[in-house]
């Protein structure tokens, strides 16, 4: 009993690290999609497996990819753990990115099989590109609410932007997640360097924020977009899914499937 | 034809229809049968309660269903449908241009049916382009550029093999060429869903009408920058459509930047049915107005009614020779037939 208690407490905390990871393309923690099934810690608290599935069969397989290792690697950094297994499932590139993960290779090599001589930084900066300018446009928006002018904005230092606060909403979820990219490309570093530029580091003007702003929106849109396309499929994915007959368990939870959803019966297929 | 409360008649081109056969008996393996799942998701995920259909039916619909859904309960005049073969993954094509023309045969007037190729199969595809003019007179054609062809899990319009076949689509006359996104797999280390080939063919092909499909999703930002720098390239709002009635909101905002960025004169209506029907689509649309907050962030864009004419028909028919007037009259003159119950 003491040991289940335990396990439950390490699957935990497996689950708040995995929050860690994104998906690239919608800049969303795995964890909030709903993409992870199912978390285990082994009887001997040693070994994690954490399984997953993509809304569709037909997802970007570079992003199962970096998913899954980032999966990996993110599990890896617990002081516990000493082997992880990472299964993505129902997946057309399932197999070889289920082999590339677990084959004890280090991300590079697997991928480069893969890749035609390419590398993987290019569409890896791409995507942190617009999950910058998504961030960007959200603590943007909320300045502009709270009554900054354009000047205001532009001229705003990185120490001014910290005493800011955001409570609520999804400003108050974006304002860390804006200022740690910052901070790891290197675009801001001191209290008083500007908090807003643009992505290549060039400095904001007042007459030109409204049409960059205009610019952040269209990214904006297109990720919103497919995260509404995505969690649709990825629910309508999971109504197949089953609570087993020993009743829910910690998943079924976290992945809000008790209360059961509208319409859904165990033991059935269709609803 | 639709008909609003006012009583006036507006003019329906459906851009993005199909006949498809994805049932388990054509299926060849796993991945047929994941293909038309993940149609079924879109579908069920997308469609208002009333308007689910049974698996089964979502799988393999009969020609009756086609005449019912697009002209007799739906408001359709004149349907394009499009050709997708799959060849790996389903044993007589998924939607193949032999079967959508015998089903048009009752109503050929209603129909336009659009052939599809794969540049990947060299000679082969030339050969095929030919046989789809002279048996059908193709107009236009379906491009998937995420089909899987043997080894190769995808293909980009800037292919030297694709050019060959677009050199010969232009010098035969089939000059609306739909595109198709799909996840191309390899090389991982391309966004799988980048859109840039399409700025270089619409470059290089300036006679040719590049239509795509789901306007880029997921790349709607990358597809409205290519939008506007090339004369032709349009957008097919396919797959857009039903977040009218699940997230009307977004709706509106994703059609003030088309709008805004790609015009009024370069939409083109879709119910990509079977996925979804075209009635509830078309009469939400004709209600529908762009949220004044968003409206005002783009010079206040809207949906007017002459816009949502446009859409809905005016601007596919320009495309496809359409005279619009003359057609009305024809199906007037035949209205269609369903066959005894």
């Amino acid at each position: 009993m003491l040991l289940e208690m335990q396990r439950d407490e390490l699957e935990l905390e497996v689950w708040s690290c995995l929050d860690q990871v994104t998906d690239p393309e919608l800049d969303e923690p795995v964890t909030d999609m709903g993409f992870i099934e199912r978390v285990e810690v082994s009887l001997d608290m040693k070994t994690v497996e954490v399984e997953f599935r993509l809304p569709t069969y037909w997802c970007s397989p570079n992003f199962a990819f970096l998913m899954a290792f980032d999966l990996r690697c993110e599990v890896s950094k617990m002081k516990w753990v000493h082997n992880v297994k990472v299964t993505l499932h129902d997946h057309c590139f399932a197999d070889r990115v289920n082999a590339g993960v677990n084959g004890g290779r280090n991300f590079n090599d697997v991928f480069a099989e893969y890749c035609e001589g390419g590398d993987l930084n290019a569409v890896r900066a791409k995507f942190q590109e617009k999950a910058f300018m998504r961030r960007q446009e959200t603590v943007l928006l909320a300045l502009e609410e709270r009554g900054y002018s354009c000047a205001q904005i532009v001229d705003m230092t990185l120490g001014a932007f910290d005493a800011i606060p955001f409570e609520t909403g999804e400003e108050a979820k974006q304002k860390p997640r804006y200022r740690s990219l910052l901070l790891s490309q290197a675009l801001a570093e001191k209290p008083g360097d500007p908090a807003f530029v643009s992505w290549s580091g060039e400095r904001l003007s007042a007459e030109g924020l409204k049409a960059y702003l205009a610019k952040l929106r269209g990214v904006r849109i297109n990720m919103e977009f497919n995260g509404a396309l995505c969690r649709g499929l990825q629910a309508s994915r999971y109504k197949e899914a089953q609570i087993s007959d020993d009743g829910p368990t910690l998943i079924d939870f976290i992945q809000n499937r008790v209360p059961l959803r509208d319409g859904y019966q165990p033991g059935t297929n269709e609803t | 034809m639709f008909v609003t409360k006012e009583g006036k008649e507006v003019f329906i081109v459906d851009g993005h229809t199909h006949f498809w056969d994805g049932s388990p008996e054509n299926q060849s393996n796993i991945h047929g049968k994941q293909f038309i799942d993940c149609f079924y998701a879109y579908h069920t995920n997308l469609s208002p309660p009333e308007q689910l259909w049974e698996k089964g039916r979502f799988e393999k619909y009969s020609v009756d269903d086609v005449y019912r859904d697009l002209f007799v309960d739906g408001p359709d005049d004149v349907a394009i449908i499009q050709s997708t073969y799959l060849r790996d993954f389903y044993k007589a094509g998924f939607s193949s241009i032999e079967r959508s023309s015998s089903m048009a045969e009752r109503h050929p007037e209603r129909f336009i049916v659009n052939g599809s190729f794969d540049p990947r199969d060299g000679e082969k595809a030339l050969e095929y382009i030919h046989y789809m003019k002279e048996n059908f007179d193709i107009q236009g054609v379906k491009m998937y550029t995420a089909e899987w062809n043997g080894e190769s899990k995808g293909w980009s319009l800037n292919d030297p093999a694709a050019y060959k076949c677009f050199e010969l689509c232009e010098k035969l006359g089939i000059k609306n060429i739909h595109v198709h996104k799909g996840p191309t797999i390899i090389p991982l280390s391309k966004d799988a869903f980048d859109v840039h080939d399409v700025d270089h063919a619409a470059t290089d092909f300036q006679n040719l009408n590049w239509i795509i499909e789901h306007c880029g999703l997921p790349r709607l930002d990358d597809f409205c920058w290519i939008a506007t720098q090339e004369t032709n390239v349009y957008g097919g709002l396919a797959v857009a459509m039903p977040f009218i009635f699940s997230r009307p909101r977004y709706f509106g905002e994703v059609m003030a930047e088309l709008l805004w960025w790609v015009g009024e004169d370069k939409l083109l209506f879709g119910s990509d049915y079977a996925i979804w029907t075209p009635q509830w689509l078309v009469e939400q649309f004709w209600e529908y107005q762009i949220p004044e907050d968003i409206s005002a962030e783009r010079g206040g864009i809207q949906l007017t009614d002459e816009v949502k004419e446009k859409i809905l028909g005016l601007n596919a028919a320009k495309l496809y020779n359409i005279d619009v007037e003359a057609k009305k009259k024809q199906l007037s003159a035949s209205p269609v037939q369903m066959a005894a119950e």
